[in-house]
């Protein structure tokens, strides 16, 4: 196809396409005015039901927490899918580091970096944690945390220390608690529904609006869903690391020891 | 004064969005993601999402860059080490 060809069709599909857009936009409503029921019912009903100040936590995780839990499984399958593909391949060896110092020659860190990047590890778990406990009381939840939590510990490698990252927070490791937070979420639903006849119907005591302790069963399921995403993206995070870092092709290892011994010894030898 | 800022934050997403596509060398083609991922978060916070503009602070501008830069670090070496195979041969 030439150009020209090329460019005619995709302005009359473009011009199409827009046709279209500007068609469906034309028929909603004006900007601003919300016509669903939901929303404004929600804010009428949730607080006094669910005793939740934040009413997306009350939707996310008790009114459609069935969804969420899908949601969460994508996640989960997705972080393990990654994790799969990023595995130790047959041809590649994992080169262990033998120092500290390998490693940090490779980053190649000042001073100032290193040092703000370890001051800020601290304030961004905290944060983190913040964010997941308080979730049924201002924005914010598991997710958001989770992903909070996990960046506090990448906040390591960017400090130049992927030493202590991978000693933190090992393969093993995130992998469990990526699991048990993907696991805990069903054990509520379970409870619920050996207590009382329906998955993931509330069975704590609801509490007083506007308290940590409230919500019923919703702060426990953002400690889970906490976990899983914190757990699950660190997990991913550290495995493009260790495959930048660390997982050379073995060919290569095996390349440089032959040209290396072929330059000691004769060079008669020059198959490959 | 907050239709104003909404209006604004939606047209700097669609500058943005035409940088990142716009940007055709990968590594500054991250850079420009990553500060689109700071746009997104402007826009979901004048919406009144500020817990979607907290995760998309963490995801779009850190998690994203790093994984593409990875990425492109890993194919990098892929692509020298068969250069240097086929440079032997």
């Amino acid at each position: 196809v030439s150009g020209r060809v090329r460019h005619a069709v995709f302005l009359a599909s473009g011009a199409a396409l827009g046709l279209l857009l500007l068609w469906a936009v034309s028929g909603l409503s004006p900007f601003g005015q919300y016509p669903g029921p939901y929303g404004t019912i929600l804010n009428r009903i949730a607080v006094p039901q669910r005793h939740v100040t934040d009413v997306v936590a009350a939707v996310t995780f008790d009114y459609r927490g069935f969804d969420t839990l899908g949601e969460e499984f994508i996640l989960f399958v997705a972080v393990s899918g990654t994790a799969l593909l990023l595995r130790t391949e047959r041809g590649e060896t994992d080169v262990e580091p033998q120092h500290a110092e390998d490693v940090d020659a490779e980053a190649q860190v000042g001073d100032a970096l290193h040092a703000l990047c370890y001051v800020l590890v601290a304030p961004i778990f905290l944060l983190g944690i913040y964010v997941v406990t308080h979730g049924h009381l201002t924005p914010g939840g598991g997710f958001q945390g989770g992903t909070i939590l996990a960046s506090a510990l990448v906040m390591l490698y960017l400090g130049g220390e992927f030493a202590s990252l991978k000693r933190l927070a090992s393969s093993e490791r995130t992998e469990m608690i990526d699991a048990v937070g993907a696991g805990g979420y069903v054990v509520v639903g379970l409870a619920g529904l050996i207590a009382t006849g329906a998955f993931l119907q509330n069975i704590v005591p609801l509490g007083p609006i506007g308290e940590l302790y409230s919500a019923g069963t919703i702060p426990y399921i953002n400690l889970t869903v906490g976990l899983e995403v914190g757990g699950g993206l660190l997990l991913i995070l550290s495995e493009f690391l260790r495959q930048t870092l660390q997982v050379r092709a073995s060919a290569q290892a095996k390349h440089d020891q032959s040209s290396s011994s072929a330059r000691e010894n004769a060079p008669k030898q020059d198959g490959d | 004064m907050i239709p104003l800022l909404q209006a604004a934050a939606l047209v700097f997403v669609a500058c943005g969005g035409l940088a990142v596509v716009v940007t055709r060398e990968p590594r500054r083609q991250m850079v420009v993601v990553s500060f689109y991922g700071l746009l997104l978060a402007i826009l979901f916070f004048v919406f009144q999402a500020p817990d979607v503009a907290l995760s998309v602070i963490v995801i779009g501008t850190v998690a994203l860059p790093l994984m593409i830069v990875l990425a492109l670090t890993k194919v990098r070496e892929q692509a020298s080490l068969r250069e240097q195979r086929e440079g032997h041969q």
